[in-house]
């Protein structure tokens, strides 16, 4: 029997790959409970209270959008509406070219993965430098991130010492600190040489137009620093309706995401630089990005619009673990994945139509997901699409269910398939032309069938 | 999942048995535990005789249509409005969960949901449809239970785990990462082959530091993963449905 793609793909997975994988996101799941459960008396309830703004928010985008784009304006900001990933890397471009800049260093941003704006800006003559450690390495390793918050949870640091040392950064030396420090010494001088410095947002308040950006390395803030222009892009789902929002926000994504309290930066971004400030890019723009998600809106999936890109639900996630994000084949892998990307690819969802198949429905995701979307619900309404719009990939490995269901609507058939099942007692199993069958038993034994026992039992037994 | 509205039973304490496919193709002890542990608590049990299967192969599939037909079939067998009472929290799942989803833009939604609000999980319906919260007789063993996923967000598995801490000689030991999947999924088995094994492997790993003499779930899908896997393992395990501990904790008791 054919199996699904990302089942060969974990079949196929390297040992050591799988096992990077499998221990980050294990670990990464099991602090994340200790600090969110440790910290917070009722975390489920900010989950769920989370859910109610961010789903508030996504419902009624027709009202922030605008406000957001007031609120940005009033702050200095100018605002660019990109519909397309293509829209949004011209928008780059073209203010990049307006300033006669060349040099480009940019943050952490998911979005820009969607867009593919390195390469993008990289084939127009710019040059994009990653400051991310992580994406930096998946950079100059010409790889794909495999993790909304780790890009490279599947590479172990012997790789990682390999790949500085074939990029001139220094003699093979795998101590984490070691690596650390040779790329931040790269780094530094690359932020001072740069006219343009790129970030993405985590939140954007509608009500004041205050972005903000969460890293741990304090990349961002390099970014913002020695640059004259900042642009960022933000996908139109980032907003939240008012500043005191953040409060919720900022506790349940540092927790979700790293297992922290709080990320070691938070930055506030209200505007370029105010006459009276020292420094700071005097020019700043914002880009909102569509991108699909208005598509996503109309879905009737668009509860995942409420993402906001912790990376929990990967962690948690048994199949994720032995998949690894790069089995998803897509920019956002993992649940989360599994519903967004097949939705964000548009007309090419066939492409992507066995995603929300790779789950078992456990609803782990949703346990843990901190704006406590209902992930198994959408995979199943994406299951139902993949069906209706009879997409191959969709079908691959999955029984044919006509047949069945016509038994299971017939009683009297269905009893005496009940008996007649006896058989499978009697006969090798392994020769019957049912793939199913066949593919349980390769890893698996079935147990003796006793179609019709509990039937004739509750006929027979002596009346009270 | 929305549980609040869930029927009670009258005072006649008439219930419907759902007994489940796999019940009635595989494990019939558990279906006949189901109704003798009914019968002791006073429960008058009437079992539709034209019942099948919930709907969920197919539904879990998205061959949605395929499944909106066995869940009529299922409307029609199951008529009335006393308690559902379903061995398995993934088919009890189904049909309050899972036929709604997906009969949200069918006519014949209010019938659905009708059945939905009056089905329950075995466990969840002895401690919070009945009230009874503690388990005579005796039982002497040293007890994994196997969270089984779609019980996630209801209150069976505290009900079963109250429940079997209540009775005599029982000692139910923690298992590590209670949150991840034994791996079944369903037909996620077939078509995810290598992943479901190795999720079940895991799993197996993780009840065997244990140490438990027997395992034990409100679901027997899982257990049919698990079993059938350290059985082809050649490690075979032992496992039981609660319904099954809880009729025979009476049996030992000379209750049943």
């Amino acid at each position: 029997m054919a199996t699904q793609r990302i089942d060969q793909f974990a079949k196929d997975l390297r040992a050591d790959t799988k096992a990077a994988v499998y221990d980050g996101s294990k670990k990464g799941h099991e602090k994340r409970t200790s600090v969110l459960f440790d910290h917070l008396p009722d975390a489920n309830r900010l989950r769920v209270l989370a859910g109610e703004i961010k789903q508030h928010v996504v419902e009624n985008l027709d009202t922030y959008l605008p406000q957001v784009e007031a609120a940005l304006q009033a702050n200095g900001v100018k605002v660019h509406w990109a519909a397309t990933a293509e829209a949004a890397n011209e928008a780059v471009l073209s203010i990049m070219r307006a300033r006669g800049a060349t040099k480009i260093v940019k943050a952490k941003t998911m979005v820009s993965e969607e867009t593919e704006l390195a390469h993008f800006l990289e084939k127009n003559g710019v040059e994009c430098l990653e400051t991310d450690l992580g994406e930096f390495i998946v950079q100059i390793a010409h790889d794909h991130p495999s993790h909304i918050v780790k890009p490279i949870i599947h590479k172990n640091r012997r790789e990682i010492a390999t790949l500085f040392e074939q990029n001139g950064l220094g003699a093979y030396n795998d101590d984490p600190e070691t690596i650390t420090r040779r790329a931040r010494q790269h780094l530094r001088g690359k932020y001072l040489a740069a006219d343009v410095g790129l970030t993405g947002a985590n939140f954007v308040s509608a009500e004041s137009g205050r972005l903000v950006i969460v890293t741990n390395e304090g990349n961002s803030r390099f970014c913002l620093a020695a640059t004259k222009c900042h642009i960022a892009m933000v996908g139109i789902e980032k907003l939240l309706p008012r500043d005191r929002d953040l409060g919720l926000f900022l506790n349940l994504l540092a927790r979700s995401a790293t297992a922290q309290q709080l990320t070691v930066y938070t930055e506030f971004v209200s505007g370029p630089k105010a006459a009276a400030q020292p420094d700071g890019p005097e020019e700043m723009h914002v880009i909102l990005v569509d991108n699909g998600r208005t598509t996503v809106l109309e879905s009737d999936c668009r509860e995942i619009l409420r993402c906001i890109r912790c990376g929990a639900c990967l962690n948690v996630c048994p199949v994720y673990r032995q998949a690894s994000g790069h089995a998803y084949r897509s920019v956002y892998p993992g649940p989360v994945g599994a519903v967004l990307s097949p939705l964000l690819a548009g007309e090419r969802f066939p492409e992507l139509a066995d995603l929300p198949k790779a789950s078992s429905l456990c609803g782990a995701c949703n346990e843990v997901c901190p704006v406590n979307i209902p992930i198994p619900d959408l995979l199943l309404r994406l299951r139902a699409k993949g069906k209706r719009e009879k997409a191959p990939l969709a079908a691959v490995g999955s029984p044919p269910m006509g047949a069945w269901a016509l038994l299971a609507s017939q009683p009297t058939a269905w009893k005496a398939a009940l008996f007649g099942g006896k058989l499978m007692n009697y006969l090798p199993t392994k020769l019957l032309p049912i793939p199913a069958l066949r593919a349980w038993e390769a890893k698996r034994t079935l147990p003796a069938w006793r179609g019709g026992e509990f039937r004739a039992w509750l006929k027979n037994r002596p009346k009270k | 999942m929305n549980l609040a509205h869930r029927v009670l039973p009258g005072p006649d304490k008439r219930v419907q048995l759902m007994a489940t496919c796999l019940c009635d193709a595989f494990y019939d002890d558990v279906a006949r535990a189901t109704v003798e542990v009914l019968e002791y608590l006073g429960c008058a049990v009437e079992f539709p005789e034209g019942q099948t299967c919930c709907g969920q192969p197919a539904f879990n599939g998205g061959d949605w249509p395929a499944s909106r037909k066995v869940v009529r079939h299922t409307l029609q067998t199951f008529a009335g409005d006393v308690p559902v009472i379903v061995p398995s929290g993934s088919c009890a799942a189904m049909l309050f969960h899972g036929a709604p989803l997906e009969f949200e833009k069918e006519v014949d939604l209010p019938a659905v949901q009708q059945l939905a609000d009056r089905t329950w999980e075995l466990a969840d319906f002895i401690v919070n449809g009945l009230g009874v919260t503690t388990w005579p007789g005796r039982f002497d063993a040293t007890i994994a239970l196997h969270r089984a996923c779609h019980t996630r967000g209801t209150k069976t598995c505290d009900s079963a785990i109250a429940l079997l801490n209540s009775i005599p000689g029982i000692k139910v030991v923690p298992v590590g990462e209670v949150e991840q999947c034994c791996g079944f999924g369903g037909t996620f088995s077939v078509s995810f082959p290598n992943i479901s094994s190795s999720m079940g492997e895991l799993k197996l790993e993780h009840i065997r530091a244990a140490k438990p003499d027997l395992l034990v779930s409100p679901d027997m899908s899982c257990m049919m993963h698990l079993s059938g896997l350290a059985q082809k393992e050649g490690h075979p395990i032992k496992t039981m449905h609660v319904a099954q501990v809880l009729r025979d904790a009476l049996k030992n008791g000379k209750l049943l």
